[in-house]
C-alpha cells in the first residue's frame, strides 16, 4: 500500500498537491509559528527586538490557585457579621496586592469563591479573563454540540420523507447557513434588543403583556445563552444536510426487511437508521465541536465579550490581545492552548466512537 | 508530463500582470473616512487643486471605514505596503512614530505657527503629524431645560462643581420629564471611552497613566482619586442617571433632540444637528470634580509614512492642504473646529458670533491631550473595558487594580515604550 502510494501514483499526488500545500501553508506552518511566537515576547507593533522568554506567557495565562480567607473577627474573637448575618471577609486585594506575606498570590484576581467550614475559598488567577473565556467556550461547546447535532438529525429525519415539495423545506432549513454569520449576528442584535426588539415583542404578545422586556445581550445571565441559541439556529441546516446524506446511504432493503419483521418506528430508528449513521455521527459531532470552539464572529459583532466578560471566548481573546492590545505572543499562547484542547477532545471523541 | 505543462502555464498566467507607465509620480493617500460623502468631497477638492497646481505628483486617495482603518494600516506596515501619506488619529500617532511607520514632517514651521495645540502631533520633540481640525466635547443641554429645573448656567470661568452637576442630574431625574437625566454615549465603543470619559477621571485628580514618567499606572488609575471617580461612574448607572452599555445607538443619535435626555455629553460634530432641531441648545463646559475641567483634544491628523520614497512630495501636499480656505471648507462640511483662528473667521459656524464659536473657547480652555505615549493604544483598550465593566456593576477597586496591573505589564513588556 505504502509503495503504491509513493511510487506509481504521481497524478494522484499532483492532484493532492494543492490541498496539501494549502493545509501546510495555512495550518501546519502557522501552528508551529504560533508555538514559536508564544515562547517569545513578540509584539504586533514594536521597534524592540523580539526576545526568547521561555514559558512565561503560559505561566501568566495559566497561573491559578486557591486562597483561603478567614472571616474578620473583632478583638474578642467573634466573627463580624453584616446586617444580613453574613460573615465579613477581608478584601482579596489585601492579599494579592503588595502583601509581602503572600508573594505567591501577587497580582492575582478573584475568579469565584465558595464558603467551606467557616472560611472562604477564593479561586484566584493571574489572568481571570482567560479562565472566564475558557469556561464560556466550554459551556458553549457543551450545549451547542449535542443540541445542534440532535436538532439537525431531527430536521434531517423530517425532510427525508417522500413528500411533494420537500425540497422547499430543505432549502428553508438550509438558508441561514448561506447567509454570512456577520449579517445574521447583526440581525440578531436587533432581535435581542432590550428596548423594542422582536423577541421581546413576540414574548410580550404571546403572554398577553405579562412578559416584561429584558435586555438579552446586556445582561450577564442571558447574553451567552442568547448567542448559543442563535448559533444553533444558524448552523443547524448545514449539519442537517450532512445527516441527510447519511440517511440516504442507508439501503432501502434494510427498511423493507425491518417492516416485514414488524419493527416499530422506534425500533427501525434504533436498529437500522442509527447504526447506519455511525460514520456520519462521528463527522457531525467532531465538526460541530471544532466549529463551536472557534466561536468568534458572533461575539465580535454582538457583545465584544461583555457584559462583565460573560461572553468572551478563547478565539475572541486571541484576536483582542493580538491585534487590539498588540500582544502577539500572548495571543499565540492562547491559540496553542486552544489547539491542544481541541486536539485532545477530538482524539477522545474519535476513541469513544471508534469502530469496534 | 502534460499535467506539469498545464500547471506551469497556469502559474505563469496568474503571476503576470500588465505594467503601466506613469508620467507623474503617484502619491498614495489613505484616509479613514470611507462612507462620509461630505468629508470625501472636501478632501478630493484639496487633492484636485494640488494635482492641478504642479506637474510632479498626482495624489490618489483610498478611503477606509474608520472601524477598520487602524488595523489596515498596521497590517500594511507589517507587509511593507504603506502608502505615502496616511491619516492617523492623534493619540495613536506616538505608537506609529515609535514603531517606525511614520517619518517626521518636513514642512515649514511658519505654516503651523498659528495652529491650535490639539492638531499638532509631536513625539520625541519632532512634528510627525498635523491636523486640519480639532474636535471638542461639551455638555449639551437647553436653556429651557436649565430654566425649568432652576439651574445656574455654568461658564468656562465658573463651571459646575461636581456637586452642582449631580444636583442638576437629580433635578432632571426628579422632574420625571426625561427617560434619563444624562446621555453619555455608551454604545460608542472604542476610542470614544478614553476620549470622552478619561477627562472626568483627570478632573477627579487621577489619570490613565502617571504622565510624569509614563512608567506606571499604579496610583494614577487605582489611587484614591481614581477610586472616587470609579464610584461616581458606577453610581451614574446604578442610580439610574444614565443609560448603560446597552443603550440603543439610535437613542444616542437622536435621544437628546427628541427630549429623552436632559443632558448629553457629545462632540461638536453633533452640535449642528441639535441646533437645527432646537434653537436654545447650550454647549456647557465640563464639570469640575475638584481638579479642574477637562475635555479631550487631538483628532485625525496627516503624516508621511517612513517607507515613502516621495517624502518631499508628500510633505508638499500636506503643506499645500494647510491653507486657511481648505481648513475652513473642511470645517463647514464637517462641523469640526478649524485649526487656525484665521480659518475660523472664514467659516460659517466658528466666525465671530457663529453658532459653534463656543467650542473654540472650550477647546482653548479645557482641552487636554490623551497620554502622549506609544502605549496609549493599549491603555485605551484597558481603560475602555474597565469603564464598561464598572458601568455593568463590577467591583470598582478590583477593576481599577486589574486595569492598572494590565497597563503596567504592558509597559514592562515593551521596555518602557522608549520614554
Amino acid at each position: 500500500m505504502a509503495s503504491k502510494l509513493t511510487t506509481s501514483n504521481r497524478a494522484g499526488w499532483a492532484f493532492a498537491l494543492p490541498g496539501f500545500g494549502l493545509i501546510l501553508l495555512f495550518i501546519v506552518i502557522p501552528f508551529f509559528f504560533a508555538f514559536y511566537l508564544s515562547l517569545t515576547n513578540q509584539r504586533l507593533v514594536s521597534p524592540n527586538p523580539t526576545e526568547y522568554v521561555g514559558f512565561s506567557n503560559y505561566e501568566k495565562l495559566l497561573s491559578i490557585s486557591v486562597l483561603t480567607i478567614e472571616p474578620e473577627v473583632d478583638t474578642a474573637g467573634v466573627v463580624l457579621r453584616d446586617d444580613a448575618g453574613e460573615a465579613q471577609y477581608p478584601r482579596v486585594r489585601s492579599f494579592t496586592r503588595n502583601n509581602p506575606d503572600f508573594p505567591q498570590y501577587d497580582g492575582m484576581r478573584e475568579w469565584f469563591r465558595w464558603h467551606w467550614g467557616g472560611t472562604a475559598k477564593v479561586v484566584v488567577a493571574t489572568d481571570v479573563v482567560f479562565w472566564k473565556s475558557l469556561r464560556n467556550t466550554l459551556m458553549f461547546v457543551l450545549v451547542v454540540a449535542p443540541v445542534q447535532a440532535a436538532l439537525a438529525l431531527g430536521l434531517a429525519l423530517l425532510v427525508n420523507q417522500k413528500l411533494r415539495g420537500i425540497n422547499i423545506y430543505r432549502a428553508i432549513y438550509f438558508m441561514p447557513v448561506v447567509v454570512s454569520i456577520v449579517v445574521v449576528s447583526l440581525l440578531f442584535r436587533f432581535i435581542y434588543d432590550g428596548n423594542d426588539g422582536l423577541l421581546n415583542n413576540i414574548l410580550s404578545f404571546l403572554t398577553f403583556g405579562l412578559f416584561e422586556g429584558r435586555d438579552w445581550l446586556g445582561s450577564p445571565d442571558t447574553a451567552l445563552g442568547a448567542i448559543k441559541a442563535m448559533s444553533i439556529w444558524q448552523a443547524v441546516g448545514f449539519h442537517m444536510v450532512i445527516w441527510l446524506s447519511g440517511l440516504q446511504t442507508i439501503s432501502p432493503t434494510l427498511y423493507e426487511a425491518s417492516s416485514i419483521e414488524g419493527a416499530s418506528k422506534w425500533q427501525t430508528f434504533r436498529y437500522v437508521t442509527w447504526p447506519g449513521l455511525r460514520n456520519t455521527a462521528v463527522l457531525v459531532i467532531i465538526v460541530i465541536t471544532m466549529q463551536a470552539f472557534a466561536l468568534f464572529a458572533q461575539i465580535d459583532v454582538m457583545t465584544n465579550g461583555g457584559p462583565l466578560d460573560s461572553t468572551t471566548t478563547l478565539v475572541f481573546q486571541a484576536v483582542e490581545r493580538g491585534y487590539g492590545k498588540q500582544d502577539i505572543s500572548g495571543a499565540a499562547a492562547i491559540s496553542v492552548v486552544l489547539f491542544l484542547i481541541v486536539l485532545s477532545i477530538s482524539m477522545l471523541q474519535r476513541y469513544i466512537t471508534r469502530a469496534r | 508530463m502534460k499535467l506539469g505543462t498545464t500547471l506551469g502555464a497556469a502559474l505563469v498566467a496568474s503571476v503576470s500582470w500588465a505594467s503601466m507607465a506613469a508620467a507623474q509620480t503617484e502619491l498614495s493617500l489613505w484616509y479613514h473616512g470611507a462612507g462620509n460623502e461630505a468629508e470625501s468631497t472636501a478632501l478630493q477638492l484639496i487633492i484636485d487643486d494640488f494635482n492641478a497646481s504642479q506637474s510632479d505628483y498626482t495624489v490618489v486617495v483610498e478611503s477606509f471605514p474608520q472601524e477598520s482603518y487602524n488595523d489596515s494600516v498596521v497590517a500594511a506596515a507589517l507587509a511593507g505596503n504603506l502608502p505615502d501619506i496616511l491619516d492617523v488619529d492623534g493619540p495613536v500617532m506616538p505608537n506609529w512614530a515609535w514603531a517606525g511607520y511614520l517619518q517626521p514632517l518636513d514642512i515649514n514651521e511658519g505654516v503651523i505657527e498659528n495652529f491650535l495645540d490639539g492638531p499638532k502631533g509631536y513625539w520625541g520633540g519632532e512634528l510627525y503629524s498635523i491636523g486640519f481640525w480639532d474636535a471638542a466635547i461639551a455638555m449639551m443641554s437647553r436653556q429651557s431645560t436649565l430654566d425649568a429645573l432652576g439651574l445656574r448656567t455654568p461658564t468656562i470661568d465658573s463651571p459646575w462643581t461636581g456637586d452642582e452637576f449631580m444636583a442638576a442630574l437629580d433635578a432632571a431625574k426628579a422632574s420625571g420629564d426625561y427617560d434619563f437625566a444624562l446621555d453619555l454615549g455608551m454604545p460608542w465603543t472604542g476610542e470614544w471611552y478614553p476620549y470622552a470619559f478619561s477627562p472626568f477621571l483627570q478632573s477627579f485628580g487621577g489619570d490613565i497613566v502617571d504622565r510624569s514618567s509614563y512608567a506606571t499606572a499604579e496610583g494614577a488609575l487605582n489611587g484614591d482619586a481614581a477610586m472616587a471617580f470609579g464610584n461616581w461612574w458606577q453610581s451614574l448607572f446604578a442610580d439610574g442617571y444614565a443609560p448603560g452599555t446597552s443603550q440603543d445607538p439610535a437613542d444616542r443619535d437622536t435621544g437628546f433632540i427628541d427630549g429623552k435626555y436632559a443632558f448629553s455629553w457629545n462632540g461638536n460634530w453633533a452640535a449642528l444637528g441639535a441646533l437645527e432641531a432646537h434653537d436654545d441648545v447650550l454647549f456647557l463646559p465640563a464639570p469640575d470634580f475638584g481638579n479642574g475641567s477637562y475635555i479631550g483634544a487631538a483628532s485625525w491628523q496627516f503624516g508621511v509614512a517612513a517607507t515613502s520614497e516621495n517624502a518631499e512630495g508628500a510633505s508638499a501636499f500636506i503643506e499645500f492642504a494647510l491653507q486657511d480656505n481648505y481648513l475652513a471648507n473642511f470645517s463647514n462640511v464637517t462641523g469640526l473646529i478649524p485649526a487656525t483662528s484665521t480659518a475660523a473667521a472664514m467659516t460659517d459656524n466658528y466666525a465671530e458670533g457663529g453658532a459653534l464659536e463656543v467650542f473654540f473657547g472650550l477647546s482653548e480652555a479645557q482641552a487636554l491631550v490623551r497620554p502622549v505615549t506609544p502605549g496609549y493604544v493599549v491603555f485605551a483598550k484597558v481603560f475602555e473595558k474597565a469603564l464598561a465593566d464598572i458601568a455593568n456593576g463590577a467591583d470598582v477597586a478590583d477593576t481599577l487594580d486589574a486595569a492598572a496591573d494590565e497597563i503596567n505589564a504592558d509597559i514592562e513588556a515593551n521596555s518602557g515604550y522608549g520614554h
